[in-house]
């Protein structure tokens, strides 16, 4: 892989920065998400709350359905490959896809190994728990990351969770002594240089986004407060009684995600949020593949 | 000086860094209460122009910036910036501030495979880094507008009075030359 591309790929996540991105699984969906402000789409065939209520294994959505929403919106259009399956990616990589998510929300293809992503021209965002499978991620070749959180429910603890931890892991690796970088990227099992980046410039080397379980603006806020630098929202939106208008207020959210008074005007008459299921209700817990 | 950055989506804060390596102070207009604060330079950053757009008016900013802009205020737009005052837009009937005489093609090189990285010469300040991602480039100049830069004969590079458009990222780059010809029609502004 040329290193500029690399750069560039980035870069593009740098753009995303201060927006929400949406799943879509339709055109007219598309067209809400872009109309309401989101500053990407990601194309799939079932949003994560529906994968998980029809079961069964889930792949890369129909080429044709990515295709439809790549010609309905003028803004970037991500899609989802299963975690190792590269010749997904290849396919994706073929259409032209803006960002591959190579994601836990569908079924593994590979329960060892993720993909190479060094490989590809198209950049790729991955999910991560914890500093060290953000790193781990990133030495592959993943040029954005994005909490886990637990895809298709609703509850946003596990992205508090996913976030916190990382943050704390960041705040603990700037202020060791420098010998101890050694140690740290042996427990993190990823190269001293990584390591040494986060302890330098005390965040990750690539963009970091929010996702899983997002459903509200308070919740879009929360994150952007605890330091994500933007919010995926899947199920969140067209699972809810008003997607459009939640949309929107989830956009203007996350700009002003510190404006109390602002969150809790457009926090009003939103309807019906998505149902949601309890952390402990689940029994898939998607954040647990590939680590 | 002071400069106000559109902090609505996108990159803003390398723009902020920017200016901090200038020396230079600026701020966040995130809401219309922030453009309270008076400033003497505006930057429109990289981001996405649907979004900005959408914001700039569901959050009371547009007509007080618009107001500025065609008052001279000095302003830098990048990318999606650059569409955002862009008088006519290819094969789109959108139009956002409208106040350069330009007409800007979209995705001007497709999806992100065609972001590409390039060195060229820029008006008056020889050969510098360009960074196009997912980026624009000007179809059509009127004649009061000043051909900047081209690259592959597509201009990616105008000034028209007060603004100056560009469909590169130089806030992503380390060459400061683009921003410090910012600060200089600033400081020719307000000297005025």
């Amino acid at each position: 892989m040329m290193n500029k591309r690399y750069e560039l790929n980035k870069e593009l996540a740098q753009m995303l920065k201060g927006g929400v991105i949406m799943d879509v699984t339709t055109p007219e969906q598309a067209h809400i998400a872009e109309e309401a402000g989101a500053c990407a789409v990601m194309a799939l065939e079932r949003i994560p709350a529906d994968i998980r209520a029809a079961g069964g294994v889930s792949r890369m959505s129909d080429p044709k359905m990515i295709q439809g929403i790549q010609e309905a919106v003028s803004i970037p259009v991500m899609a989802k490959c299963r975690i190792g399956h590269f010749v997904e990616a290849q396919l994706l990589e073929a259409i032209e896809i803006d960002y591959i998510d190579e994601s836990e929300v569908l079924s593994p293809a590979d329960d060892k190994f993720h993909i190479n992503k060094t490989k590809f021209n198209v950049p790729f965002v991955c999910g991560a728990k914890d500093l060290g499978e953000a790193l781990r991620r990133i030495n592959e070749g993943a040029s954005m990351i994005r909490t886990k959180g637990e895809p298709g429910t609703g509850d946003v603890v596990q992205a508090v969770r996913h976030m916190r931890m990382m943050n704390q892991e960041i705040a603990r690796l700037s202020s060791m002594r420098e010998d101890e970088l050694y140690d740290a990227a042996k427990t993190l099992q990823v190269p001293y240089e990584l390591v040494l980046y986060v302890h330098e410039h005390k965040r990750l080397p690539v963009v970091n986004f929010a996702a899983g379980g997002v459903a509200t603006p308070a919740d879009a806020a929360l994150m952007m407060q605890l330091g994500a630098e933007g919010v995926f929202v899947g199920s969140g939106i067209f699972k809810s009684g008003n997607p459009k208008k939640r949309a929107a207020a989830i956009v203007q959210a996350v700009t002003n995600y510190t404006d109390a008074k602002l969150i809790a005007e457009l926090s009003k008459d939103l309807g019906e949020a998505m149902v949601g299921i309890n952390e402990s209700e689940i029994e898939l817990l998607m954040a647990e593949r590939g680590k | 000086m002071t400069i106000g950055v559109l902090a609505v989506q996108g990159a803003f804060i390398e723009h902020e860094k920017m200016l901090e390596k200038l020396g230079v102070d600026c701020f966040e207009i995130r809401k219309s209460s922030d453009l309270d604060r008076p400033f003497d330079g505006l930057i429109l950053p990289g981001g996405e122009s649907t979004v900005m757009g959408k914001l700039l008016h569901s959050l009371n900013i547009f007509d007080t910036l618009k107001s500025k802009i065609l008052q001279g205020m000095p302003v830098l737009a990048t990318c999606a910036g650059l569409i955002l005052l862009a008088e006519h837009l290819t094969e789109d009937s959108t139009v956002h501030f409208g106040t350069m005489p330009v007409t800007v093609k979209r995705n001007a090189y497709g999806r992100q495979l065609g972001s590409f990285y390039t060195e060229e010469n820029f008006k008056g300040l020889g050969k510098i880094p360009m960074t196009f991602i997912r980026a624009p480039y000007i179809d059509k100049v009127s004649p009061e507008a000043e051909i900047l830069a081209t690259v592959d004969g597509n201009i990616v590079g105008a000034r028209y009075k007060n603004q100056l458009g560009i469909s590169f990222h130089p806030e992503l780059d380390e060459s400061t030359a683009i921003h410090e010809l910012f600060l200089t029609m600033v400081k020719g502004a307000s000297s005025n």
